[in-house]
């Protein structure tokens, strides 16, 4: 059991907790993740850490509330406990050069925000690009904005919030000008896979963070392969971090969406559920 | 008084076992096989001539003392029994279940040259399932001080758990998964070995003093050193197993629908995805399913979506039946049930549906040449012979290779497969560190990997009381 030491509600959907777990935060590093699984009952889903303490002995995450078990994680408060925690998986991320760019979009801000973190930390030159469909999803402003950073874009796709259009607009002008060595980017497929594209025209090299789906995260079912430069990889073993110009990203996005039809099932389940307790 | 010799029942048939009927069976995931009554395994155990050189042992590979255990239950000694087991074996009820007997113990037993070979695994997960009933008191020796890190908590793991823990060492199993057991609970369906009882395996080892870290995943949340400096261990026993699935590597395996085996049975299994929406974890049910392979992953697979409610399921697999590496009792079994076995077939490519999941395969015949390094005869394509079946959900089970993390958690010799190397009593090239079960043979049974760790708890035992 892991017990709740403290719950951060950054927005409307978006929370982090911080949990008891000693042994983890010794050894956690900025890109890793841990699999959560609530309850007896409960599925098991990824989260990168976003912050941890060896001496106090705690890890922290931040998730955004897209579907069942992010809606009941939610519901937990300080002092509840989480059933499983399992981690740290996967390899830390590594980035070339001093100056670099660190592009989120949507959910995938929750985790840019402890990878531009650790960057400054490092003593890297970071700018950060922002983006989000509408000003209400751009989560974390107030967080990376505390940061040291170089550069801080935002975009949004109706222009309520900063830039109208999209990530690569601000990412084109830091190539143009020079302004960055490499780049790292996670978010939804297509802001990827576009990022990816501006980055190659101006030979910079970009590093992506893939969230295909997973089960074990151990590397012992495969649910999470994802095809990088024509070989079968292993999201949870070899990655989550792969050199963005080899990624397949039709068939990441294909296999992203295997259970939309069972995922919406069961968050309706849950709302009624939720319906008739009150 | 004079000692009554005992007379065997010559030329008695061998006991059937208790099965469910096949057409009701295939559509849930209770248990195939409800096993012997007392009666049953009476009238079994007087099938055996109480060989003076018994061949059925030197069949076993950790060497159960099977005519005293057998002797034990003509007596009605039934905690005796158990008793003759768990001295060579602390997990009867397992491997009475899963072993293959066919190439072990009944393999060599003298009853098999002209008739039935006296039903030894029926009879061993008989006498494990009384258990609970003649009340087990563990013994073990007085603690010698010495603390033992095990990894991983299948088979081999937990057999080297309970030797240690017997004589007298503090042992922690540290496993990855939220629950122990590995294969037995991620991998064999309930309705092949019910969960409840390897549930009950782990509880008697906690009660013989083990502790169990779960969600631990060796090699990332802690390593040997660590253990060796900072926890205070004396030794490390890595016994993590083969787990990392095998793919075909032809077109569309990537394809939505198209699952291994482990991520198939894992959700099955260990996430109760049949249970989805009361457990979260979901699953695609296909109407045709597909399984390629010929093991018993394969024949899992296969019946696991007919109970998950199939309308046809074929296993296609390279060779013919005689050369299915599965065990007999569940090819029996999978094709009772339904299951189509489809011979001498390979896959050539997976084709999307218009939803984007996979509706076709394409297949090419094969053909029988020479044999080839396991003795098999070596499958060859024919040409001109590729054809297409509608298919929804596939699931590849063509074998798994070595888990990375035994190597990220110690500095071990490995060989070109990644494999553990280790001299006959699991010792590897680093002196602290044994290893044993798959992650030295590769993918081989239950009975195996126990053996190695019985192999090694012994070894252990013998160095560090040395010292």
């Amino acid at each position: 059991m892991f017990k709740i030491l403290k719950k951060t509600q950054f927005s409307e959907k978006v929370f982090e907790f911080r949990v008891h777990a000693p042994r983890m935060a010794k050894h956690a590093h900025a890109g890793q993740f841990l699999m959560v699984r609530i309850d007896e009952t409960g599925e098991r889903v990824p989260f990168t850490f976003a912050n941890w303490n060896p001496e106090e002995g705690w890890v922290e995450f931040i998730f955004m509330v897209v579907g069942k078990t992010t809606q009941c994680l939610s519901e937990l408060n300080e002092g509840d406990e989480i059933r499983d925690i399992t981690g740290p998986l996967g390899c830390p991320t590594e980035v070339e050069g001093d100056r670099v760019a660190v592009i989120g979009g949507g959910v995938g801000l929750a985790i840019a925000y402890p990878v531009a973190r650790t960057l400054c930390e490092q003593g890297k030159k970071v700018s950060v690009i922002m983006g989000a469909r509408t000003k209400d999803l751009l989560i974390l402003f107030e967080q990376f904005a505390a940061l040291p950073l170089e550069n801080l874009f935002v975009t949004t796709d109706d222009g309520s919030m900063g830039e109208k259009g999209v990530v690569t607009l601000p990412l084109r002008r830091l190539c143009e000008t020079d302004a960055i060595d490499s780049a790292f980017c996670v978010g939804p497929v297509p802001m990827m896979k576009f990022s990816t594209l501006t980055c190659r025209e101006f030979k910079i090299p970009i590093v992506a963070s893939l969230n295909p789906i997973m089960v074990d995260g151990t590397g012992m079912c495969g649910c999470c392969r994802v095809e990088v430069g024509g070989e079968t990889k292993f999201a949870c073993v070899d990655g989550p971090d792969f050199d963005a110009n080899l990624v397949d990203w039709d068939d990441l996005a294909h296999r992203q969406a295997s259970y939309k039809a069972e995922e919406a099932e069961s968050i309706k389940r849950h709302e009624e559920d939720c319906a008739c307790q009150k | 008084m004079p000692e009554v010799k005992y007379r065997p029942n010559i030329g008695a048939p061998r006991t059937p076992a208790n099965e469910e009927p096949a057409a009701e069976r295939a559509r849930d995931f209770r248990p195939v096989d409800t096993g012997y009554t007392k009666a049953d395994a009476i009238a079994e155990a007087n099938r055996c001539l109480d060989c003076k050189k018994p061949l059925c042992m030197e069949g076993c590979p950790v060497g159960v003392h099977i005519p005293q255990f057998i002797e034990k239950i003509r007596e009605e000694d039934w905690a005796g029994a158990l008793k003759t087991i768990k001295g060579d074996n602390l997990l009867p009820s397992v491997c009475g279940r899963v072993c293959p007997q066919e190439n072990q113990c009944e393999g060599k037993c003298i009853l098999g040259k002209k008739g039935e070979p006296v039903a030894i695994g029926q009879l061993e997960r008989m006498v494990g399932d009384m258990a609970d009933e003649v009340g087990e008191a563990p013994e073990c020796k007085p603690s010698n001080g010495k603390k033992v890190a095990i990894v991983g908590s299948g088979p081999s793991g937990i057999a080297c758990a309970g030797e240690l823990a017997r004589e007298g060492f503090d042992v922690t199993v540290f496993e990855a998964f939220f629950t122990g057991g590995g294969v037995l609970t991620y991998g064999i369906p309930e309705f092949r070995l019910p969960k409840a009882i390897v549930k009950r395996e782990i509880k008697g080892l906690e009660e013989l003093g083990v502790h169990f870290e779960y969600n631990s995943v060796a090699g990332r949340l802690f390593d040997a050193d660590e253990l060796f400096n900072e926890d205070g261990f004396d030794a490390l026993y890595l016994a993590v197993g083969a787990g990392l699935p095998r793919f075909l590597h032809v077109d569309g395996e990537n394809l939505p629908g198209v699952y291994c085996a482990n991520e198939y049975l894992t959700r099955t299994n260990l996430m109760k995805a049949y249970e989805f929406p009361e457990y979260d974890t979901p699953i695609r049910h296909g109407k045709n399913v597909v399984v390629f392979g010929g093991g018993n992953v394969a024949m899992d697979a296969a019946r696991t979506a007919l109970r998950l409610g199939a309308e046809k399921v074929t296993l296609a697999y390279r060779r013919t039946e005689a050369e299915m590496p599965a065990r007999k009792a569940e090819v029996h079994h999978a094709k009772e049930e339904g299951v189509e076995i489809l011979e001498l077939c390979n896959p050539l490519r997976f084709l999307p549906g218009p939803d984007g999941f996979v509706s076709t395969i394409e297949l090419q015949r094969m053909e029988l040449g020479e044999p080839d390094a396991s003795g098999r005869r070596r499958p060859i394509p024919i040409q001109d012979s590729e054809f297409a079946i509608p298919c929804d959900v596939a699931v590849t089970a063509i074998g798994t290779r070595a888990n990375p993390f035994a190597k990220l958690c110690a500095d071990v010799e490995l060989n070109r497969w990644g494999l553990i190397e280790t001299d006959e009593n699991g010792r590897t090239s680093n002196p602290k560190v044994w290893a044993g079960g798959d992650i030295v043979t590769g993918a081989a049974t239950v009975i195996l990997a126990m053996g190695a760790g019985k192999k090694a708890a012994a070894d252990i035992k013998e160095k560090l009381l040395a010292e």
